[in-house]
């Protein structure tokens, strides 16, 4: 489990999170959404301990989390970014297995995982050899996904993690997502700018405004009981904008 | 891997198994290279101790700090200069009165050799003759003379100045380069010029050079600065060197430069031709030089090991210090501006400065001030491309290597170096590559190298011999260059290839 007590953030004079408490349960799947600058992804990086807060503090399983433990948290988290953050320099499986490797994992048990993961994230075994200039998007996204997991973590935080896919390749991967997380059962925080993709993958949706929570509840709530009218002009918005296409 | 063993086998041996060694030092001008080469010579005929000529060792500066440290034991000197710019006197004195300033540093000097090159004008033989003049006091009685003097001679203090006021010369001069002067005294357009009264191109333009009857210019009589333990050391040797006081005159040394400059003979055999008749041999036809055969000499291989040792092991150095520092520069921002500016001022130091600076301070000539100097000047290239390889990583992935949970060094050594190794890679291609033209100033300091043959060429005034030593400098720098290319294919991890070709 893992809260956020009265954290704050300002970079300079901007705020990025006004003092905001928040916390997820196990097992279910939280989608973060808001529009850019709404300090969604802030708050995954203060989750991580990449930013330090200016007030608050991250709390993990009972634990606050501090520059003594941040790296053991980190073991306990899976982080997936648009694109996949791979590294360059390896290939697809050498990702994959950067961190087992090195906290000395035997080698059958990091086979049978990666077996288990191409399994799960349905991609072919070749292309686990190549490199990840070698891979299409989506690929790169799966592996990012399997490199997340690998340790088989408690959390997993996903920062826009279908952003730079065509929609084609994206609604594919949102079904395959809402499979494994199903399938999974772990924690997950889903950071997106879009509603359908978050209603759709999450049943707890918190949309964030300049900084601020505005409103948490299941899609219907944030429907029918909108806390400020903020809320039915986001989800309208982003109807409009869908009923416009051809 | 055997052959460089053998050859670094054969760079220490003699160090380690030599017992009473003499080290002759000589300066980088003609003159200094023969005088020192007519010594060790002299000295290895006494069969004492082994005899090292560490030839051309720049200038007067570097050749006194090495005297007092004890890398070299001897080197011919000029007692003007002595007494002027190594004792910083205004006036001169005897041969007793400069041992009485010298002992107390720990050196000594004796056996005048026998000439004075000091400053003297000349004029044409033929138009000397024909107007009778001998003497500069001579030339006061000649107002129509035109005088062609070189820019230095003009403003020094111990020149024209004095000169014009002690003889009453009535003249205003011509300020012309030294090069020309000579040419311009042939064809008539100057009357006389200023020389050194041991000039090797006296005879080839068949110049007299006027009696300084007044005793003006102030005396260089070329003699022996020595440490005072050397005759004590080496009693035989010593007594072998007295035998060589009085033995040149002006003109024999002048003879002997010009059969160097101008015949182009080597001067270990104008030492030898020298010793064994006690007198110059008359000059012979010009010998041969073939490049090809200058640049595979028999000294080749010795001066290639000796040039790759100065580029590799200063190279490594500055590898295995310049990545830390060029990654302390990427991750802390406060060392950052001092780190880059640091090695960025290292850089812009003239070499020869830095030289001299790093000789006074270690008290030694030779291998190690040169290492150390071609070290300083490799971090810059290594420092900043590694600063800025790091520093470029996009940064999503240095995020993302941060909360995969891997600590510093891990990250670093796991994600930030591979990622930066086409830049860290690029400069250290670029310090080799320098490096092997910065080496070639090493043999100013008796490090030797490639540059042994371009500081004898500049001396010499010898393009060829100059260029025996440039070409295999050049032709090292482009196989390194090379070298570095099929490193870069084996070491650059093939993703990030990949990644430019995609």
């Amino acid at each position: 489990m893992i809260a956020l007590e009265n954290v704050s953030k300002t970079y300079g004079k901007q705020l990025a999170l006004a003092p905001t408490s928040l916390q997820f349960t196990k097992g279910r799947i939280a989608a973060l959404i808001g529009p850019s600058g709404c300090g969604k992804s802030t708050l995954l990086r203060l989750m991580l301990g990449l930013i330090q807060p200016d007030e608050g503090r991250v709390i993990f399983n009972g634990e606050p989390l501090d520059g003594d433990n941040v790296e053991r948290v980190r073991h306990a988290i899976g982080y997936v970014i648009q694109d996949g953050g791979l590294f360059p320099h390896l290939t697809a499986r050498a990702n994959v297995v950067l961190l087992a490797h090195f906290l000395r994992r035997n080698a059958s048990w990091i086979e049978e995982r990666v077996n288990n993961l191409t399994e799960l994230v349905r991609i072919p075994r070749a292309a686990l050899a190549r490199y990840p200039s070698e891979l299409s998007g989506g690929q790169r996204q799966r592996v990012g996904l399997m490199r997340a997991l690998m340790l088989d973590p408690e959390i997993l935080l996903l920062d826009e993690p279908l952003g730079a896919l065509d929609p084609i390749v994206r609604s594919e991967l949102q079904r395959e997502l809402k499979g494994i997380f199903t399938h999974l059962g772990k924690t997950v925080i889903l950071v997106t700018h879009d509603m359908n993709e978050a209603a759709y993958l999450a049943s707890d949706i918190v949309l964030l405004r300049e900084g601020r929570v505005v409103q948490r509840g299941t899609l219907n709530e944030l429907l029918h009981h909108p806390a400020e009218p903020y809320v039915t002009q986001f989800i309208q918005a982003q109807r409009a904008t869908l009923a416009e296409m051809p | 891997m055997p052959r460089t063993l053998c050859i670094i086998l054969m760079l220490i041996t003699p160090a380690v198994f030599a017992e009473a060694t003499l080290n002759i030092g000589s300066k980088r001008f003609t003159e200094s290279y023969i005088l020192g080469e007519i010594l060790t010579q002299a000295a290895g005929y006494a069969n004492e101790a082994k005899v090292v000529h560490k030839q051309g060792l720049g200038n007067t500066g570097i050749l006194f700090a090495a005297l007092q440290s004890g890398s070299i034991d001897i080197y011919p000197e000029y007692s003007g200069t002595i007494w002027f710019e190594l004792l910083k006197k205004s006036a001169a004195g005897d041969l007793a009165a400069l041992n009485r300033a010298l002992a107390p540093l720990g050196l000594a000097a004796a056996i005048p050799i026998g000439f004075n090159n000091t400053y003297a004008l000349a004029m044409q033989d033929a138009r000397a003759a024909k107007l009778g003049i001998s003497s500069i006091s001579d030339l006061a009685y000649h107002p129509e003379l035109k005088f062609g003097l070189s820019q230095e001679f003009l403003n020094r203090k111990d020149g024209w100045l004095q000169l014009k006021s002690a003889y009453a010369l009535p003249l205003e001069p011509l300020g012309l380069d030294h090069g020309l002067a000579y040419e311009a005294l042939t064809e008539g357009k100057i009357d006389v010029m200023d020389i050194y009264s041991t000039d090797a191109k006296i005879a080839k333009y068949h110049l007299r050079v006027l009696n300084d009857d007044k005793h003006i210019f102030p005396s260089y009589d070329a003699l022996l600065l020595y440490r005072s333990d050397v005759p004590g050391r080496f009693p035989k040797t010593w007594a072998a060197l007295e035998k060589l006081e009085g033995k040149i005159s002006a003109n024999q040394m002048a003879a002997m430069n010009a059969e160097a400059e101008l015949e182009g003979k080597p001067f270990p055999a104008i030492a030898a031709d020298f010793l064994a008749s006690g007198t110059v041999p008359k000059p012979g036809g010009r010998a041969s030089k073939n490049l090809l055969r200058l640049i595979f000499a028999v000294d080749f291989w010795r001066l290639t090991a000796e040039h790759l040792l100065l580029v590799f092991v200063s190279l490594g150095g500055a590898i295995v210090l310049g990545i830390p520092l060029g990654v302390c520069a990427a991750h802390v921002p406060v060392a950052r501006q001092p780190i880059l500016s640091v090695v960025g001022v290292i850089q812009t130091l003239p070499s020869l400065a830095l030289l001299a600076f790093l000789i006074s301070m270690l008290g030694t000539i030779g291998v190690i001030p040169a290492l150390i100097a071609l070290f300083l000047y490799a971090l810059l290239p290594i420092v900043r491309n590694t600063h800025a390889g790091i520093s470029d990583i996009q940064p999503s992935l240095t995020e993302a290597a941060q909360s995969l949970g891997l600590p510093f060094f891990a990250r670093l050594r796991l994600i930030e170096l591979p990622l930066a190794s086409r830049a860290i890679l690029a400069g250290i291609k670029t310090s080799a590559v320098i490096n092997v033209g910065t080496a070639t100033i090493a043999a100013f300091v008796g490090a030797g190298g490639y540059g042994e043959r371009i500081v004898q060429g500049l001396a010499l005034n010898d393009a060829a011999t100059m260029l025996a030593g440039a070409i295999p400098a050049a032709a090292l720098a482009l196989l390194l260059q090379g070298g570095f290319e099929l490193l870069d294919r084996w070491l650059i991890p093939a993703g990030l290839r990949a990644a430019t070709s995609a």
